[in-house]
């Protein structure tokens, strides 16, 4: 066992070098961005010393831009840096309310969208919205770059796709354009600081007549990943997101939860629950969608 | 292991400290530089006692390296105050008899600095939903709720 050591490189390259020669060395490289579950990992479940590589520094995962066609939302920038960009909450309010669902203020001020993926806890908050938006992930590696949508980046609880040599760059998040809302939502049996029982997240386009076009539904903490629900999407469009088209994405999303029972919630209820919080989710989405 | 050379700047004061790669903020300013005013309550981001600033945001000084703050401004409860004049939120806290063993003092008054820095004239429910990360387990939270209300409203009238 090694000594912990620390980098904090200026340059994508000079980062995935260290994380290729450290991987072929046989050592073990920790990427870092706000290590609001990084440090408590390693001072609790994960003690191995490793190379913290810490990814702030550079230019690219702390872009911002909100583009007509794509909103890029770097890996490394901090979620009250999120939240207190007008443009950007006024363009996907359910996402950037997602983030801000996560802990403390002192939290909000280290913690971030791609560290919340990237954690791949089954119940991160920002993952059904990321989910929901058809968020890809901008990965960069030893192999050149690649784009993965979400629901594909995660592999199990606790795990994802990238290879010890790659890491997130940042987040690409379709446009919202015309009549498009988002929304997220999750129970906790407190009114914050607390890990989602369920969670939910919606996007849905209506045209003039108030017919949804397109929908895209996330569903988490309730299965060992987040999951994206086609049945649900599909039970929205082409209906004007009334009581029974909810009801029938509500359906769907229970039908696709495979939960556990723990200390927050039994299966029969987060099952229940998750179809709740996607009608409740889907109603707001579309509320936001007409006077968008 | 080998420490690291860390150039930070605390409360407008420049400061050269040798770190641990994995010491965190907390332990580089109560053990490295004799700030121990920032308390250790959990370590693990969830009580708020170690509230600092960095580069002028609030954070958890324990889910923080000592290393990232290598260039940056850290703000602690030892710069709160004006050498022996207290901040009027230390007063407050004072007058309104808002702590009993005063371990998450530090970090309440550091973190509603913050907040009066930011907003003004903040309602109960933003003062509740900013502090709501800084846990205190003996006088409850009213006691601490007017204390800062008291600090924003004397702040506001003009001297």
């Amino acid at each position: 066992m090694g000594d912990y050591a620390y980098a904090a490189p200026s340059t994508v390259d000079s980062t995935v070098e260290l994380l290729s020669n450290t991987a072929q060395s046989g050592g073990r490289a920790q990427v870092l961005a706000g290590g609001t579950d990084v440090l408590v990992q390693m001072r609790s479940v994960d003690r191995e010393p490793r190379l913290l590589v810490d990814v702030k520094q550079l230019a690219e995962t702390n872009k911002l831009s909100i583009g007509d066609e794509e909103i890029y939302i770097g890996a490394a920038i901090a979620s009250a840096v999120l939240n207190e960009n007008a443009e950007l909450k006024g363009k996907l309010p359910g996402l950037i309310e997602s983030a801000d669902l996560i802990g403390s203020t002192q939290i909000q001020g280290r913690c971030t969208i791609g560290g919340n993926l990237c954690n791949s806890s089954p119940a991160g908050d920002t993952i059904p919205a990321l989910i929901a938006n058809s968020a890809v992930c901008h990965i960069v590696g030893a192999d050149g770059e690649r784009n993965v949508p979400v629901e594909d980046f995660l592999t199990g609880v606790g795990t994802n796709c990238m290879a010890p040599h790659e890491f997130l760059l940042g987040l690409r998040i379709p446009t919202p354009k015309g009549r498009t809302g988002d929304a997220y939502l999750r129970f906790i049996p407190r009114t914050e600081m607390d890990i989602a029982v369920a969670g939910a997240g919606v996007r849905l386009t209506l045209d003039e007549n108030g017919t949804c076009t397109e929908a895209r539904v996330g569903i988490g903490a309730v299965a060992p990943t987040a999951l994206v629900v086609p049945d649900a999407a599909a039970a929205l469009i082409g209906s004007n997101v009334d009581e029974a088209a909810l009801n029938a994405a509500a359906d769907a999303c229970s039908a696709a939860a495979s939960p556990i029972t723990d200390k927050r919630g039994t299966v029969e209820y987060r099952t229940k629950v998750v179809g709740v919080l996607c009608k409740r989710a889907g109603a707001i989405a579309r509320d936001r969608a007409v006077v968008a | 292991m080998a420490k690291v050379h860390v150039s930070t700047t605390v409360n407008g004061q420049p400061q050269e400290v040798l770190v641990e790669p994995n010491d965190s903020l907390l332990d580089t300013l109560r053990d490295g530089l004799g700030l121990t005013g920032t308390k250790e309550g959990c370590a693990t981001g969830d009580c708020g006692a170690c509230s600092v600033t960095l580069d002028g945001r609030l954070v958890c000084s324990c889910l923080v390296l000592g290393v990232e703050a290598d260039g940056k401004e850290v703000g602690t409860i030892e710069g709160v105050a004006d050498g022996d004049g207290l901040h009027v939120l230390q007063q407050k806290f004072l007058e309104h008899a808002a702590l009993q063993c005063g371990v998450c003092t530090p970090g309440f008054i550091v973190a509603a600095k913050a907040l009066l820095e930011k907003n003004p004239d903040p309602d109960e429910t933003t003062i509740r939903y900013w502090l709501a990360g800084n846990l205190c387990r003996c006088t409850g939270y009213d006691k601490i709720v007017r204390a800062v209300q008291d600090a924003a409203s004397e702040l506001a009238t003009p001297a």
